[in-house]
């Protein structure tokens, strides 16, 4: 009846509010601040963070880099397009690009070692999918960010694009060896 | 010459263009139902393995119309019909430039057209977020944008609407509730429509070669603005129509104006700033703004929400109280007229909303989480939870309420009426429930073989993943049954529902107004306030509504659990940093 005529006391904010829902409220507010702190606490103690690296850079200049990574580390090729693999030493800069409808070069990686890893774009959005392990992150056109990973588990990985990037999208995969 | 009619079972006045402009959206959004959730059928067919209908390149097409034409253009249709209704009808008053509501409608129509010819040319396969620098044909921005200017015009007509009825003493007091809710969608609509002026109009010239570079960074920030605050708008408003019915059936008077307002205007302050939900994983963004925007400063906006969480069913339980149904904590829902769709499908759009939308919605939005739930299908779990189980099913509840009231017509099929909220309402929830559950396995969104069939790369999900995506084609199937079942009754009730006034025709059903005798009102009396509480004040006498508390904290253990459950999630994977 009320909820769609006016106040029936015309100063209504002035109308004490139940205790039922001021118990609400705070129990509420108290959970919704717990979720706030939760966010920089992980940033301290947490040890899943995207950092805040990031770099503007041209598809030119990105696959400069990491053609000089893949010049100085390949190990061997994959598949019948001949994809190189990489090795980079532990702790070093990796570059991995993304562009229609590949994840290049692959990546052969050290179990609890770190590496800084580069990942672009050389033309549309794409998504990098770390699978199984699950790691999802937006790669931009444009820009060259940086995270610092650090594998804990040995096994064959697959980079699966999830920002959808065309027609051929479902077919862009990639791999990352962890020894 | 008189322009109201009152409706003799209601009482609502009704303004004669304000009556046929509710129904030409009302028709124009449940063609867009139609549209797109015949291309949901399509699309959830697709993604189920075992049936795995489309070939790549239609799949591609029909997932970008079925975004738009659901989320974009059938909710949109509907809140213009709300917001006349909330304005013009629920304050007595005079629609406002009747006119410039018409030329918004037809650009919004015109807009529709323009969009979903150039999807359907098959250039335009970019989904609804249209990522630059991947391009769509110029006429496919170019409709987005007339469409959001009609909408935008059906803005100002209703802000026009309140200063009429404001200058003209229509009601008494302050605004209704309702009335509130549908201000907040529509102050939440105008900040959401500039956001997509200001990328859409230069993406477009730049699709014709005006503009020579859009930075896809920028391109991302700001069309958020435009494509989570549109959900917003949906939030603010079927939160006003869940007050509405509860207000209808039960008689329920907010538990507190104060309280309600006062979330709405949290809604008006922080929700807007969940755009930075789907930039947590982004280059180029600082933890610092991605923490900040992501929780609507400091989750002010989920405090809202888990207010008319209490509020709404709250109210209904005082009511329902109040005519005698005191025994234990819930002899008040049990004895709800569960089999009133227009009950049953506000309820489960409560519930839904809030258990699966709300908390995979703050999950998911939480900076860190977002790395194990990036783009996988597990979002489109989470939006069909809130937009389709939520804002949907509010406006089909609302349809039932309006056949009679607006349309003059009497419900066909009133059988399969009262399961229809439940057919849809399940359905959804299946696809929402195991497409989240997909995505915590990694499965991706926008992906059309989950299989990777003949990749020399290959790659497998674990099996599991194959079974949650057939569970959730086969909810989809169901929810599409309701979704044809309300359009039917919907639809046939116009046609050939039992006439509840002598003029109202086939053409009355589709905008034209009723005879001019049945307008015999000059100017309705002035709204009054409602009438005083019967006991004035709360809070002394302890809880009003124990069992609407219990639920509560139902929804809050869930909420607390669901989200450390993630945390623990997200600590197993490889360290990052």
């Amino acid at each position: 009846m009320t909820s769609f005529m006016p106040p029936a006391q015309r100063i209504w904010w002035k109308v004490p509010v139940g205790r039922q829902e001021i118990v609400w409220i705070l129990i509420a507010l108290v959970w919704c601040l717990i979720m706030f702190f939760m966010m920089p606490y992980w940033h301290v103690y947490g040890k899943q963070n995207i950092s805040n690296e990031a770099y503007q850079t041209t598809p030119a200049k990105y696959q400069a880099k990491v053609q000089a990574m893949i010049d100085k580390y390949k190990v061997r090729e994959e598949t019948a397009q001949k994809i190189p693999v990489v090795a980079p030493p532990a702790g070093s800069d990796v570059y991995l690009l993304a562009r229609l409808w590949q994840w290049y070069p692959m990546l052969e990686l050290e179990k609890d070692k770190s590496y800084r890893l580069h990942i672009s774009s050389m033309d549309w959005n794409h998504g990098f999918s770390l699978q199984p392990v699950n790691i999802n992150m937006q790669i931009v056109p444009g820009y060259e960010m940086v995270v610092t990973v650090t594998p804990d588990k040995s096994g064959e990985y697959t980079i699966v694009c999830n920002e959808y990037c065309g027609i051929m999208h479902h077919t862009m995969l990639g791999k990352i060896w962890v020894k | 010459m008189s322009q109201f009619r009152q409706c003799p079972d209601t009482g609502l006045f009704f303004h004669k263009p304000a009556e046929s402009l509710m129904k030409a959206n009302a028709v124009a959004g449940a063609v867009c139902l139609l549209i797109g959730g015949i291309l949901g059928l399509l699309v959830i067919l697709t993604r189920w393995p075992a049936v795995h209908l489309l070939p790549a390149d239609a799949f591609y097409m029909v997932l970008t119309a079925h975004g738009i034409t659901c989320l974009i253009f059938w909710i949109i249709f509907f809140e213009m019909a709300i917001l006349y209704f909330a304005g013009s009808t629920l304050l007595r008053s005079r629609l406002a430039t009747p006119r410039w509501a018409w030329a918004g409608f037809v650009l919004m129509i015109v807009g529709v057209i323009s969009t979903l010819t150039a999807i359907f040319q098959g250039g335009s396969s970019v989904m609804m977020t249209s990522y630059v620098p991947m391009p769509a044909a110029p006429h496919f921005y170019l409709g987005l944008i007339l469409f959001a200017v009609g909408a935008l015009i059906g803005c100002f007509v209703f802000l026009g609407t309140l200063v009429v009825a404001k200058n003209e003493k229509t009601y008494e007091g302050s605004i209704p509730l309702v009335t509130f809710g549908a201000l907040t969608a529509c102050i939440i609509a105008i900040f959401t429509i500039a956001s997509g002026a200001e990328i859409l109009i230069p993406t477009f010239l730049w699709s014709v070669g005006y503009i020579s570079h859009i930075d896809a960074a920028m391109y991302r920030v700001i069309w958020w603005a435009l494509g989570h605050s549109s959900q917003q708008i949906n939030v603010s408003a079927h939160v006003a129509v869940w007050y509405l019915i509860a207000g209808v059936l039960f008689g329920a008077r907010p538990m507190s104006e104060k309280v309600s307002r006062a979330a709405y205007l949290l809604y008006i302050l922080f929700l807007q700033l969940a755009s930075a939900h789907h930039l947590l994983t982004d280059p180029g963004i600082s933890s610092d703004w991605k923490i900040f925007n992501t929780s609507y400063a400091m989750y002010l906006a989920v405090l809202a929400s888990m207010i008319h969480g209490l509020t709404v069913p709250g109210a209904i339980e005082v009511a329902q109280r109040n005519k005698g149904l005191t025994n234990g904590m819930f002899e008040w829902l049990r004895k709800a007229p569960w089999g009133n769709p227009v009950f049953s499908g506000m309820f489960i759009s409560l519930i839904g909303f809030g258990f699966l939308g709300g908390i995979s919605g703050v999950v998911m939005g939480t900076e860190q989480i977002s790395i194990i739930i990036h783009n996988t299908i597990y979002v489109p779990g989470h939006f069909h939870a809130t937009v389709v189980v939520g804002t949907t099913l509010a406006w089909m509840a609302l349809t039932y309420l309006l056949i009679p009231v607006l349309f003059r017509r009497k419900m066909i099929l009133p059988g399969l009426a009262k399961w229809q909220p439940y057919l849809f309402g399940g359905g959804m929830s299946i696809v929402a429930i195991f497409h989240m559950a997909a995505g915590t396995l990694g499965v991706a969104r926008r992906h059309w073989d989950m299989g990777f069939a003949g990749n020399p790369l290959g790659f497998e999900y674990p099996g599991t993943a194959y079974l949650l995506m057939g569970i959730a084609g086969v909810g989809g199937v169901i929810a599409v049954i309701g979704g044809a079942a309300y359009l039917l009754i919907t639809v046939g009730s116009l046609l050939f529902g039992e006439k509840l006034d002598a003029s109202a025709g086939i053409l009355q059903s589709f905008g034209v107004p009723l005879a001019d005798s049945v307008y015999s009102t000059e100017k309705p009396e002035r709204l009054p306030m409602a009438p005083a509480e019967a006991v004035e004040g709360h809070g002394d006498s302890g809880f009003e509504a124990p069992g609407t508390f219990v639920l509560a904290m139902v929804l809050l253990v869930s909420f607390v659990v669901y989200y450390f459950i993630n945390w623990k999630y997200l600590s197993e994977v490889w360290p990052l940093s």
